[in-house]
C-alpha cells in the first residue's frame, strides 16, 4: 500500500453489488446454494457492505426465484420495490434495504412501470416503515449520466431526484451510470449539481464500465470527495441495453486503483479475486476483471 | 481543488507497430498498409508505422521497407518508425522515414533481457543514431519502458525514470514517451513518477504510453493530463497483448481514450467513428475481438 495521496478521502467504503446487480444481469441462472456460497466468501474479504438479493416479482427478474438467508456478520442490503416486497424482506431478516429511482421518466416507466413521482411516493411508504423498524434505506438514482431511451440527462434532474430520495429518509444516494456512457467530464458536472443538494458524505457512485470509463469516472468522483463506491466482483453483470457489452465495474480493479492511491478500504484484494474465481467457475465464464485476468495469467493466483 | 486539463491532446497511434508486433497472428503487408491508410483518414496526426529491427527478433515487422514505401503519406501526418541502432536508422531513412523512435528503459534487468546490455550501454548505442539523425535533420522520439514497474525487477524508482528520461532528452530526443510496459501502474504511482520526471524534462516534451493490463490505463492517463501532459499513446482496438502475461491485454485502446477526451471537451482532431471502423477492419483481418470497450458497446446498441 502506498502513502495516501493528499486531497483524496482516507477511507473509501466499497459497496459490493455482485450477488444482486451482478447475478441479476447474467444470462445463466445460479442455484441458491452458489449464491449463498458467494456471499459467504465475500463476507470474509473485509467488504463492509454486500448487496444480497432483490425482493421483486420473480416474473420480472427470474434470477430471484428464491429468498436466500441473510448473513448477520455483514450489512447485507436488499433491493425493495414496494411495500409488499418489503414485508417479505423484513420477514427474511434483512437489516438494510435499497430503493431504486431514476433520473429519467422513460427509464422509470420501462423499468418499474411508473413515473418518477409515483415511484418516489411508493418509496416514501417503504422508507416510513423502515424508519419505524430502525432499518436504514439506501436510495439509487439510475441513468445519472445518460439514459438508454432519453439519451442525455441533465445534472439538474439528477440533483432533483437525489434530493427527493434523500428527503424521504435515504441515508445514502448511489448515483448510477446505468449504461456506462459517462466520462470524467459528465461525472464532474453531475456531481457539482448534486453536491449542492446533498452532503458529500451521503453520496456514492455506481459506475458501469460499458465504455471503459468506470475507473476514470470513479477517480474523478473521489477527487471531488465522494467516499463510497459500488462495484461488482469479477465485474459480474452485463449491460441489458448493449448485448454482449460489459456492465458493472470490477471490484478487483477498483481495489487495485485505491490501493495504489494509498486509500484504505479494509478489503483484501486476493480474497476478492478468489471469490471472483469461484463465481466465474460456477457461471462457466471468464472474469471481467483485468486485475484478475492479469494475476491468473502470470500465476499470482492459481 | 478543481482539476484542469489541456485544451488539446496529441494522440500518438502505435497500433501498426507496437500493436501488431505483439499480436499472435501476423498480417500480410497489404493489410498493414491498408490499416495505416485508414488511420490516416481519422484525423490522427502521428501514426507509428513499423520497426526497422532484424526480422530474426521481430518477424511481424520483417516487411518494414515495403510498408514504409507502400503507405500513402498524407501531408501533415508523421509516420515515425522504430530504429534500435544505426543500421536500422540507415535502412529507415533509405525507405523514406522522416521521424524515428528509440527505446530506453528504466530497468537494468529489463534492458539486459531485452537487448542484452546495460542501460548505460544502450544509451551509448543510441548516441550513434542521435548523431546521424541530427545530421539528417530527423526528429527522434525517446521511449522509456518500465516507468511504473518491471516484469523482472518489480518496483522501479521514480528517480531512476527521471534520470533515464533526462539523459535521453539531453541526447536530443524531442519527446519522451513514458511507458507503463506491464500496466501495473496506478493513479498514485503515475503521479509520483511524473512529479519526479517533470523536474528534469519540461512537461511539453512528455508523453504517456499506458498499458491496460490491470484496467488502470484511462485513470492513469487522466492523472497525467491533470499534471499537464498533453501527448498520449494508444493503439486502435487495443491491439497488442502483454508478452509478460499470456492472454492479458496490453495497449490502451485509442477509441476508449478518444471517447474520454471527447467527454472532457479536449480537442484531438480524431473522428471516433472512422477510428472504430478502422478497428473493425484490423480485428477482422487478425480474426480477433476488439479490446476497445467503446467499440464493443457501440456495435451492440
Amino acid at each position: 500500500q502506498e502513502p495516501q495521496a493528499s486531497g483524496l478521502p482516507e477511507y473509501i467504503k466499497i459497496v459490493e453489488v455482485g450477488p444482486r446487480d451482478g447475478l441479476q444481469n447474467e444470462k445463466v441462472i445460479v442455484p441458491t446454494d452458489i449464491k449463498i456460497e458467494l456471499i459467504n466468501r465475500l463476507s470474509k474479504t473485509g467488504l463492509p457492505v454486500v448487496e444480497a438479493t432483490s425482493f421483486v416479482s420473480a416474473k420480472w427478474v427470474p434470477q430471484v426465484r428464491k429468498i436466500i438467508s441473510i448473513q448477520n456478520s455483514i450489512d447485507s442490503q436488499i433491493i425493495v420495490h414496494n411495500f409488499v416486497s418489503m414485508a417479505a424482506c423484513i420477514a427474511a431478516g434483512a437489516t438494510e434495504i435499497s430503493v431504486f429511482g431514476a433520473a429519467s421518466e422513460s427509464f422509470s416507466k420501462m423499468n418499474i412501470n411508473c413515473s418518477i413521482d409515483e415511484s418516489i411516493e411508493k418509496f416514501e411508504e417503504v422508507a416510513k416503515s423502515a424508519r419505524n423498524m430502525n432499518i436504514p434505506v439506501r436510495g439509487y438514482v439510475s441513468c445519472a449520466l445518460g439514459c438508454p431511451y432519453e439519451g442525455n440527462i441533465t445534472p439538474a434532474k439528477v440533483a432533483e431526484v437525489s434530493k427527493r430520495l434523500y428527503s424521504i429518509g435515504c441515508y445514502e444516494i448511489s448515483l448510477g451510470d446505468t449504461i456506462g456512457v459517462g466520462t470524467p467530464g459528465s461525472m464532474k458536472k453531475m456531481l457539482e449539481a448534486v453536491m449542492k443538494e446533498i452532503p458529500l458524505s451521503a453520496l456514492a457512485v455506481h459506475c458501469h464500465d460499458t465504455y471503459g470509463q468506470a475507473l476514470a469516472n470513479i477517480l474523478t468522483a473521489i477527487q471531488m470527495g465522494v467516499s463510497v463506491v459500488d462495484s461488482s466482483v469479477s465485474g459480474l453483470g452485463g449491460c441489458p441495453y448493449a448485448k454482449g457489452a460489459t456492465g458493472n465495474v470490477a471490484t478487483e480493479d477498483v481495489l487495485y486503483m485505491l490501493n495504489g492511491l494509498g486509500i484504505n478500504t479494509g478489503v483484501n484484494l486476493y480474497a476478492v479475486m478468489e471469490a471472483g474465481n469461484f463465481i466465474c467457475t460456477a457461471l462457466n465464464k471468464k472474469t471481467n476483471s483485468k486485475v484478475a485476468q492479469a494475476s491468473f495469467s502470470i500465476g499470482t493466483i492459481k | 481543488a478543481a482539476a484542469t486539463y489541456p485544451k488539446r491532446v496529441k494522440v500518438v497511434e502505435v497500433g501498426p507497430r507496437d500493436g501488431l508486433q505483439n499480436e499472435k497472428n501476423v498480417v500480410p503487408t497489404a493489410v498493414k498498409i491498408n490499416l495505416i491508410n485508414m488511420l490516416s483518414e481519422t484525423g490522427l496526426q502521428v501514426i507509428e508505422a513499423t520497426s526497422f529491427v532484424s526480422p530474426k527478433w521481430v518477424p511481424q515487422m520483417a516487411d518494414h521497407t515495403e510498408v514504409m514505401q507502400g503507405i500513402r503519406k498524407v501531408p501533415g501526418i508523421s509516420y515515425p518508425v522504430l530504429t534500435p541502432n544505426l543500421k536500422g536508422f540507415q535502412a529507415a531513412v533509405a525507405a523514406g522515414a522522416k521521424e524515428v523512435s528509440i527505446f530506453g528503459a528504466a530497468s537494468e534487468l529489463f534492458t539486459r533481457k531485452n537487448i542484452n546490455c546495460s542501460i548505460e550501454e544502450s544509451l551509448e548505442r543510441f548516441q550513434e543514431v542521435m548523431a546521424a539523425a541530427r545530421t539528417a535533420n530527423i526528429p527522434v522520439r525517446g521511449y522509456v519502458s518500465c516507468v511504473l514497474g518491471c516484469p523482472y525487477e518489480g518496483k522501479i524508482s521514480a528517480a531512476k525514470v527521471a534520470e533515464v528520461s533526462k539523459k535521453m532528452y539531453s541526447m536530443g530526443c524531442y519527446e519522451i514517451s513514458l511507458g507503463d510496459t506491464i500496466g501495473v501502474g496506478t493513479a498514485g504511482s503515475m503521479r509520483d513518477m511524473l512529479s519526479a520526471v517533470m523536474q528534469e524534462v519540461p512537461v511539453g516534451a512528455l508523453a504517456v504510453h499506458c498499458h491496460d493490463t490491470y484496467g488502470q490505463a484511462l485513470a492513469n492517463i487522466l492523472v497525467a493530463l491533470q499534471m499537464g501532459v498533453s501527448v498520449v499513446d494508444a493503439s486502435v482496438a487495443g491491439l497488442g497483448g502483454c508478452p509478460y502475461a499470456q492472454g492479458a491485454s496490453g495497449n490502451v485502446a485509442t477509441e476508449d481514450l478518444v471517447y474520454m477526451l471527447n467527454g472532457l471537451g479536449i480537442h484531438t482532431g480524431v473522428d471516433l467513428q472512422k477510428l472504430m471502423d478502422t478497428g473493425t477492419f484490423i480485428c477482422s483481418a487478425l480474426n480477433r475481438r476488439t479490446s476497445s470497450k467503446v467499440s464493443q458497446a457501440s456495435c451492440r446498441l
